[in-house]
Parts: C-alpha cells; structure tokens; sequence
C-alpha cells in the first residue's frame, strides 16, 4: 500500500476544509474508532515482526501528518471566525463616551484653605464668630465708642432687635470682634487668624454689601511692629508664591490698633493687570492698598480681660476676595456671588486641588 | 483735604518738590489720594508772538500767521480766531501737545492746504477759563518762548485723606507742622496780630449750654463792604475744591483750611437782641445754608438769639442771617463745641459739612482767641470795617494731657530702636513738650493723642516706618501642628467631597428678600431682618441655604443652563440664646434642569429625582462621618418639598441630619423656576462628634468561608415602604444575615391590584462550618415569619 499517497490525499482534503464541522468529519473519517488511519493501525497486530519493522513507521508517520494537519487546520479556521466576529463587533469611538459632571470649589473657599494652611505653618489656629453681631463686640470693645466718627465709616447693617444685656443687633462689619471673642475664650498667648463674612452698606463694582476678610491675631510678650511686618511678608509671599513682594507700610488710624499701619504692595502692571511684585517705586509698578494693621490698642487688650502691661501684639485684617482676584485674576467681585455655573467652572477650583506646602498652596491655571 | 502747593508754602519754608511732599507725606501716614499739577497738562504749550497774519488763501475764517516761538524760527500756524493779529503774545500748542480740553494730541498738519505747526489757544482749551471767543492775550512783555506753565505758575494741587484721629491735619498749618517735624523744611509762625475794638460790641454774646458749647467768642465789625474776595484767596479756595462766593463766606471758609478753624459771620442787621448758644427746643426747626429745613430736638446744640434759631451749632449756619452782599455790620462767632455732641447731632440730622468734619474730631481748644483775631484782621484788610471789642463768653475746655513716656517702647512695641534725643526732637517738632524723666505734654491740637503708644507712633511714622526691620515671630520646634477643629476639618472635606460629586460650589448672599426667607422660616424664632437693608432684595438673613440656590439656579435657567448642580456650604441665621443669634453650619444643594442630555447611547434627556437628591445626601453625610448605615428615612422635610416625593433623614427619631427630595411645585413657582427641582440640606451641625480615635485600623479579618446568596420576593400592600422590608428581613436572623439588597419593585401583571412585588438579595455569611441545606432552610422560615409581620407574603 502506498502510505505516502494516502498521506497526501487525506492532507489535501484536510487542507481544503472550509468548516469547523467538514474538518470534525475528516478527523472521525481517519482517525475515529472506525477510521480509515486507525483501521491500518489495527492491521499492525496481523504483521510479522521483520513487516511490522518496516511498515509500522510508515502507518505511524502518517497518522502523526494527519494528526498535525486537522491541529492546524483547526486553529486556523477558529481563527478567522474570530477575526469574522471581532470585525462585526467594531464601535466607532469616536462617539462620546458617557459625561461625569465636574463639580468645583468656589475661589474664596480655595483662598480660605490656602490662608489655614500658610498660617498653620506659622502656628496660627482659625477662629470664628458670629456675624449677627452686638455693638459691644463690633465697636465698642474695639474702642469705637458710640459717638465717634470711626463708627460712621463702618455703613453699618442693623437689626430692631437688641440682646438681653440691651446691646444693639448688627452684621458685623469686620471680623475684629473675633479678636474679642478669642482674648475673652482664650486668654493669652493667641495666635490665630479669623476668616469669614462681613458686611457694609455699600455696592458699586469693587464693593458689595458683603464680602469675605480674614483678621490675624498675635497676642503674647515682647511682640512689635517688627513682628507684624515679618508675618505680613512672609504670609504674602507663601500666599503669591514669589519672593519678590515688597510691602510698604503706612502710617494711618484704626481705633482698634495704635500705633496704626496701612499696608501697600508693590506691583507691576502686566498687560494691563496688576501682577503683585516688586518695589511699587520702580518705573512701570505703583503701591495699592492691600490690608490694615497695627498694635493691638491696650484699651482692646482689656477689653479682652487681659492686662496691657502684661501683654501685647498685632493684628490685621485683609480683604479675602481681594486676595483671590489678585491670585487668580477676576476682576468683578459682585460675580463672586452670583451662582453662574460657567463662572464658577472658569475660576473655580477642582476637589483635588487641596492646598498643601510641598505642593505649593496655590492651584495654576 | 485739598489744598495747592503755594498753599502749603505760606506756612512751610521748603525747597521740595511736589514729588517729595507728596511721598513725604505718604510716609507720615497722611495719605495723598493725588496730585494733580496743571502744569503736566500744559507740557508743549508756549508763550508765542505773532509776527504777521495773512488772509487764508482758500478760507475767509482763517488766517495764516507766522508764529515766534522764541528760537528765532518762525513757524506757520493756520488760526480761525477772530482776535489773532500781528503783534498779539498768546499761547501756542506745538506739534505732540495734547490739548487739555479736548484730550488730542496736535500734529503738524495742512488746513485747507496751507501748512500749519500748531495751534494758538484760547483759555477754555487749556481749561483755564471758560473764555472761547478767541485766543489767549497775554501781556505784551510776556517772555517769548518760556514755557506756558511756567509762566503761568501753575500751581500742583495735593489731595490728602485725612484720618478721624487727625482733625490738626484738615488746616495747611497742621500739615505743614508735620511735613517740618518730617524734616522737610521750616515751619513758619502763624502771624496773630491782636486787634484791638474801637467800640463795645453791640449785643451781648453768652453760652446757655456750656456742655454743647462751653465757649463763645465773637465780635462784631461794622461798616463793612461785602464782594468778591481777592483773586489769590479764590485761588486757595479753588484748590482746595471749595466754590468763591462772597468775600465774608470765602474769609470764614479759608480761615477753616487753612488753620483747622472753623467759624461763622453773621449779618448783624438780622439779629435780634443778644446771641447766645442753647439746646434746641423739641420740634423747633431751622432753614440751614443749603436751603433745607431741620427740624431739632433738644439734645442738640443750636445758636439763637431773642427771635429763632440762627445756626446749628458747628454744623451749618442758618438761611436767614447768612451774610449777602448788603451786609454792612458782621457778627463773627468762633466757638468750642463738644464734639460728641456735634457728632450725634450731625448724624440725627443726617447732614454734614466742613465744620462738623472738624467740631467732631475736635478743633484746638486754644486757638480761639487766635482764630478771631486772623478773621478779624482778614475782614478788615479785604472788606474794611471797625472791629468791636471782643466778647469772650464762657472758657473751652484746658485740653492739656500729660503722658509719662518711656523712649524704650520706640524698639519694644514699635520695632525700631530711636535715640533718645531723636525722639525729643520729634515730639518738639510736632508741638510736644518733654522733661527730662520724659512726662510729656501734648498739644491742645492733638485730642487723639493720650497714651504713649500714640506717642510710638508719632515717633515712628517721623522716623519711617521703612526703618522697621522684619522680625521673625518665635516658631514652635519641629513641625507645624494641626490647627484645624474638628468642625473645620469635616467642613473642608464635606466642601470637596461635594465638589468630586460633581457639584459646584456657589457663594450667595446672606440676605434675601423677606418673602423668600419666608418661605423657608418653618417657624424658628422668627427671621432677623435688617432695620436698613441696601435693597428689598437683600432684608432678611437666611434660615435655609435652599432659596439662594434656587435663585441662582433660576437666575442660570434663564441664561439658558440646561443642567445645574449647585452647592452651598455655609451659615443659616436662626435665633439663639440670649438674643443672640444661633448661626449653623448647613450644605445646600439643588439638583436643577437635565441630569443626562439627550445621548446616543442613552436616549432623551433625564431630569433629576429625588433619589438623586438621595444619593447626594447619603454620600456627603458619609464622608462627614455619620453613621449612615444607621440612619432613617423619615417624612416630614418641610412645606418647601413635594409632600410625596421627600423626605429626612435622622439619627433616632428627632435628631434630622438632612432632609431631601423634589421641591414643592408651589415653592417654584413663587420662585418663578420652571421645575422640578431637587434639593438637599444637610445640617451639619446636627452630626455627632466622633470620638478621637487613633490612626490604626481595626484588624483586618476576612471570613473563610465564602458567603452565600439568597432572593426573596414578597408580596406586600403598596403603600409599605420597601426599606421597612429590607431592615425587617435584616433583622430577622442578626447573627447570619450581613446584608440585604433590595432590587426589584414590581408592579402589574401577576400582582394583585393594592399590592406590589418586593425583591430582596439577602447575603449569609457562614461561621466557621458551611451553612447545611437545613440550616439555610431555617434562615429563610425565620425571613419569611419576620416579612409575614408586615404583612408580607412570600411569592410562590
């Protein structure tokens, strides 16, 4: 018998299988309990040793070449099923993919968690106070008394309603009577800054009827007006991120502080903005205006409960939305309070940019 | 304060410019607001003389003249002027000026084709006058070439913010003293000549409130003529902003600025009998200078004589014997008011004026007698007249203050060492006296002054607050600690918990107007509500943080937003203790508009539901830290919400964490939203402290054995709410049951109308065995006993 042509032949029908189920029927054509290849197997049984010496390779050769060939036939035609099924499962992707709103951190509060964090560093805790506020905490402790001019600069918002001690209900117009408040919770020594909502009567493009300040307290021994001006540098330079500010300090009045510092920086004007930095005297720069300050007046440290004699120190008070447009770059602050969701996706911030110091407290644009 | 440099120079010997001054006074804490020098708006402008002018060749209105500017070059220069001729010195604009009037820069160029270099300018132009009928003639011997504004001596005008406490620095005098304690240049003394009366004065003068008014000195001058006041004193008054109007008004007025002093000339012929200072009687009134009536009250101060009120005092004269150009005889009154007095009075009143800005920061107590003397003096140079006697009715207050004073406190609380005799020197400068154990005598001008921080801060502001070096404050060792109270921590991360939802955070106003806060009352205690709000719109302080948000979100309906996630974190405003307010920590959020547009992949657009609203409150209350697995789902939101579609969620049964839901249809409509609106608020108040824990876990202890699953579907009355099935099952065998899930809620085909199909997962979790068929079999017998109880009926 010709094995090697038989070989052929059953590798040539192998080859030209088109089906899955065509190539089954060849393998149980050949080598099934019935097959033609395992019938001449069988026939290995009824030879003699010196036949099945020569005969028995051959029979074996050729079912191992079948064998081989309905393997590869097999994989190559589950092969291009796949391929077939792959090609009819294609998606365009250039179709959008399902949108997950982007939430956003409104830029006071952004400015807000940079302050704690800048001023934690410095050992400053944050306070709070109410902002319904009574005249002793906002004005009288603060010696303002009730007739002096100072309390008609304030625009302050009243309520009809007076506490129990008959002390007229009002919104705070700053957040000094924290630093009552804390002196009279606390004692001394205290380091804290007090961020939140204050109010004045007043409304044009750069004043709303609201807004945010952030008032700094140092009460302990030995502070001076040294004191102040390092942590008004040191905080604004952490704030802005550049080492370049200059401040220049102004004599002025608060009641509440004596003596009384008005605090510029210096800036240069860069496409028609003022980008924080450098002397203001240079050519191209100028000064604004940019906080107040001073030395805890003594008649407000015993407003504290606390002895002048004994203690001393400094407080400031800063626009907190000023800081933010200055950092970020708004220019209207009544948009700051409006709720329009595409201003708040434009300048608001994302969860994540949560202000740390190795990081840098500030989120780049 | 507005006041010329010429000014400043009549009591300050300086060479400065106004550049220096100007910085000068910076650093000493009198603020320059500005400085406006009209000679930077006549840079370009030169005297010229006209040497020929020529009829235009292709204009009957124009001339063509040549011009002289000095340099021996004349120039071309086409002019329309009527009044330009040869021989005429007036003013020419060159080529790159910028005319002030206008705001243009001139350019050479040809007018009706004739070249022209310039312009030749009348004075309204240059904004010198109003004078526009022709160009400037100047005086023949003008000098040809120099330039404009120096001939003209313009004269730069300081603009100063003055503090409350400084009421010495709203006179040049007192500016000038300071700019000399600053070292920039010498004080001259104020001339005060004594003038002595001819004849008694007419009428008496006399104090009858010596608390409002403890002094009134005044004297009369008659046979006085009344005009215009000298051009140079209208020039003072100008620069400072004040309008000329008769030579009496305009001495008073310039003796105010210059000196800090105000004072008062009444026409004499128009008073009756004596004059005196007194309270006002109750609902008397008075028609004030600037034509308005006040009606006054007795806790104010009022000059009177025997017929009406003539002056509220140190705040505005009366209409009635104001002095016009008939006068003849003057009654002049340079008085001391306490300035608490005028301050209360000024502001019952709600007016203000020059005088009051001075009276109630307190005018120099011993500068009366002076004060009258330089009025007299200027009244009798400028209108003529015989000064009376002087009448001094009752004494100003001594105003002498000593303070002990320690140099030291320079460097202790100003931060600046200064040397002793600096120090002295300065006070000197400024008017303070000094012995040698350093008491210190403040002047009668500085009422601000009273202990020795203030003298501190006199001392550093001379010496420069520049010189402060920067001082470190003293720094804990090691690391920063943690400042944040636990409050503040669980804001922050409740803010950006909310902002990775996909919420974005708003800051809206406290105030709202009284109808929305209404709205949202519920009944606390009654909303605050300002007594002078700004508007209507901004009254009454917020109980809730919804309906800012819902305005907001309308206000980005309208402008066309079609989906809005808007969150708040913040205060609302409720009563408290005390008659204090109780001001709580709250999140709100409204869910407004699309929740999905319109997708390929998902269809139409889908609008918010409560469970959105939900799905908020669940989310944030857990990273705020409460115990949500606890929680309850219980009614009662509020009238804000659609009674059927809200609902709280609470700690036990009183304690609410927060409510939610769809927004009430009538609640939107008054905020005139087109709904529906989901909403939520948190009160974050409400949430319980936790305990302080330590950072290490609990350990971690996996089960062995792989749970098991189970379903159930129940048939229950349609009004059970699921999740009493869901925590009914769940209790239902405590020890193997870990978790039950609801996902089915059937309604229909197969289930009996009133009644709906219920589909809960139930997870067991075996011990230490694998649970037998029997056991399991068990569990399932003691779900079913328990879901039987509502009523619930296991489907076959």
């Amino acid at each position: 018998m010709d094995y090697a042509a038989t070989g052929e032949a059953a590798l040539a029908r192998i080859g030209a299988a088109q089906e899955l189920d065509a190539l089954e029927a060849l393998r149980v054509e050949f080598l099934g309990k019935q097959g033609s290849i395992s019938g001449l197997l069988k026939t290995l049984g009824g030879m003699s040793p010196e036949e099945r010496q020569t005969v028995g390779p051959q029979i074996h050769a050729l079912r191992e070449s079948v064998t081989a060939a309905l393997a590869e036939r097999k994989e190559a035609l589950e092969s291009a099923v796949l391929d077939a099924r792959l090609a009819a499962e294609t998606v365009d992707l250039t179709l959008p993919a399902p949108a997950a709103p982007r939430g956003s951190i409104h830029p006071v509060s952004q400015v807000l968690d940079e302050l704690a964090e800048i001023f934690a560093d410095l050992g400053f805790a944050v306070a709070t106070g109410p902002e319904i506020e009574d005249d002793w905490h906002n004005f009288t402790a603060l010696n303002i008394p009730e007739s002096h001019p100072a309390r008609a600069m304030h625009d302050t918002f009243y309520f009809p309603d007076c506490d129990t001690a008959g002390r007229k209900m009002l919104l705070r117009t700053h957040t000094s009577p924290v630093q009552i408040r804390s002196m009279l919770q606390h004692g001394a020594p205290i380091r804290i800054i007090a961020p939140g909502r204050v109010y004045r009567s007043d409304s044009d493009a750069t004043h709303t009827p609201m807004f945010h300040q952030v008032e700094g307290l140092v009460i302990d021994k030995g502070i001076t007006l040294g004191h102040l001006k390092w942590t008004l540098e040191t905080f604004l330079k952490a704030f802005f991120e550049r080492e370049d500010i200059v401040l220049r300090l102004r004599p002025s009045y608060f009641p509440f502080t004596e003596p009384s510092v008005e605090v510029d920086v210096g800036f240069a004007l860069v496409n028609g903005k003022r980008v924080l930095g450098g002397s203001g005297d240079e050519p191209g720069h100028g000064w604004m205006e940019l906080l107040g300050s001073g030395m805890v007046n003594r008649k407000v440290i015993a407003a504290g409960g606390l002895d002048p004699d004994e203690w001393q120190g400094f407080a400031f008070g800063v626009g907190v939305d000023r800081l933010a447009m200055l950092k970020y770059g708004m220019d209207d602050l009544r948009a700051f309070f409006d709720g329009d969701a595409r201003w708040l996706g434009h300048y608001g911030f994302s969860a994540l940019d949560v202000p740390t110091l190795s990081v840098g407290v500030g989120a780049r644009a | 304060m507005k006041f010329s440099l010429s000014w400043l120079k009549d009591h300050l010997d300086t060479t400065a410019s106004a550049e220096e001054i100007a910085a000068k006074l910076n650093a000493i804490g009198l603020e320059v607001e500005s400085v406006e020098n009209p000679a930077d708006k006549l840079a370009g402008f030169k005297v010229a003389r006209v040497l020929t002018a020529e009829r235009h060749p292709n204009a009957d209105k124009l001339q063509v003249l040549s011009v002289d500017t000095g340099d021996g070059q004349p120039l071309q220069v086409v002019c329309g002027a009527p009044n330009a001729r040869a021989g005429l010195v007036g003013v020419l604009g060159l080529p790159g000026a910028v005319v002030p009037a206008g705001g243009f820069e001139l350019k050479k160029s040809a007018i009706r084709g004739v070249e022209s270099n310039g312009m030749m300018c009348s004075t309204r132009e240059l904004e010198l006058g109003d004078d526009h009928d022709g160009i400037i003639e100047l005086p023949a011997d003008a000098p040809v070439g120099t330039a404009f504004a120096d001939y003209h001596g313009a004269d730069p005008v300081f603009d100063v913010a003055i503090t409350p406490n400084r009421p010495d620095c709203m006179g040049v005098y007192g500016i000038a003293r300071d700019l000399a304690a600053a070292g920039l240049g010498t004080l001259k003394p104020i001339a005060v000549q004594a003038v002595p009366g001819s004849f008694p004065c007419p009428l008496p003068i006399r104090t009858d409130d010596p608390e409002g008014c403890p002094a009134f000195y005044g004297r009369a001058i008659r046979g006085v003529k009344n005009g215009a006041s000298p051009d140079w004193m209208q020039a003072r008054l100008k620069s400072a902003g004040q309008r000329p109007i008769s030579a009496l008004v305009d001495i008073t007025n310039y003796v105010m600025l210059a000196y800090g002093r105000p004072a008062h000339a009444y026409d004499l012929a128009k008073l009756t009998g004596a004059i005196f200072a007194r309270r006002a009687v109750d609902g008397e009134t008075v028609l004030a200078l600037n034509g308005k009536e006040y009606t006054l009250d007795s806790a104010m101060t009022v000059i009177a004589d025997e017929a009406g009120v003539h002056d509220i005092a140190g705040i505005m004269g009366g209409e009635h014997s104001g002095c016009s150009d008939e006068t003849t005889d003057v009654l002049l009154e340079v008085a001391y008011f306490d300035p608490v007095r005028i301050g209360d009075t000024g502001r019952k009143l709600n007016l203000t004026s020059d005088a009051r800005a001075r009276f109630e920061r307190g005018v120099d107590p011993a500068f009366l007698d002076a004060g009258l003397s330089i009025l007299t003096e200027l009244i009798v140079e400028i209108c003529g007249g015989e000064p009376s006697e002087p009448v001094f009715a009752g004494e100003p207050p001594a105003g002498t203050k000593v303070v002990a004073y320690s140099p030291a406190l320079a460097e202790t609380l100003g931060g600046v060492a200064i040397p002793d005799d600096q120090q002295r020197a300065t006070l000197r400068a400024l008017g303070f006296a000094s012995d040698a154990r350093w008491n210190v005598i403040v002047p009668s001008w500085r009422p601000d002054v009273d202990g020795a921080a203030d003298l501190v801060e006199e001392v550093v502001r001379i010496h420069g607050l520049d010189n402060i070096a920067s001082t470190p404050l003293p720094r804990i060792d090691g690391v920063a600690r943690p400042t944040a109270t636990p409050a503040q921590a669980l804001e922050r991360k409740v803010r950006r918990a909310a902002a990775a939802r996909g919420l974005n955070e708003a800051v809206t106003w406290s105030f709202l107007p009284e109808a929305e806060a209404e709205a949202f009352a519920d009944g606390n205690g009654g909303l605050w509500v300002l007594a002078n709000p700004i508007s209507e719109d901004m009254k009454a302080m917020r109980p809730s943080l919804l309906p800012g948000l819902l305005s907001a979100a309308k206000r980005n309906l309208d402008r066309g937003a079609t989906g809005l996630r808007l969150f708040e974190l913040g205060r609302r405003y409720l009563r408290g203790e005390g008659g204090h307010s109780d001001e709580r920590l709250t999140l709100g959020a409204v869910l407004a508009g699309e929740k999905t547009p319109r997708g390929w992949a998902t269809g139409k657009a889908q609008g918010f539901d409560a469970f959105d609203a939900k799905a908020e409150a669940l989310a944030l209350l857990a990273e705020a830290g409460a115990p949500v697995e606890n929680l309850q789902v219980m009614g009662e939101a509020g009238p804000q919400f659609h009674p059927g579609q809200s609902a709280t969620l609470r700690l036990g049964p009183k304690t609410v964490l927060a409510r939610f839901g769809m927004l009430h249809p009538a609640l939107l409509k008054q905020f005139d939203v087109a709904g529906p609106v989901a909403a939520v608020e948190l009160f974050l108040d409400a949430i319980p402290a936790k305990k302080a824990a330590g950072f290490a876990r609990a350990a971690y202890a996996p089960p062995a054995l792989q749970s098991v699953t189970r379903d159930f579907a129940f048939l229950v009355d349609a009004a059970l709410p699921a999740g009493d099935l869901v925590r009914t099952v769940k209790g239902a065998d405590k020890a193997n049951i870990v978790a039950v899930r609801l996902f089915d809620d059937f309604r229909g085909q197969g289930v009996p109308e009133g009644q709906k199909s219920l589909a809960v997962e139930v997870t067991l979790q075996p011990g230490e065995k694998s649970f037998t068929d029997a056991e399991i079999k068990a569990i399932a017998e003691r779900i079913t006993a328990a879901a039987a109880k509502l009523g619930a009926v296991l489907r076959g």
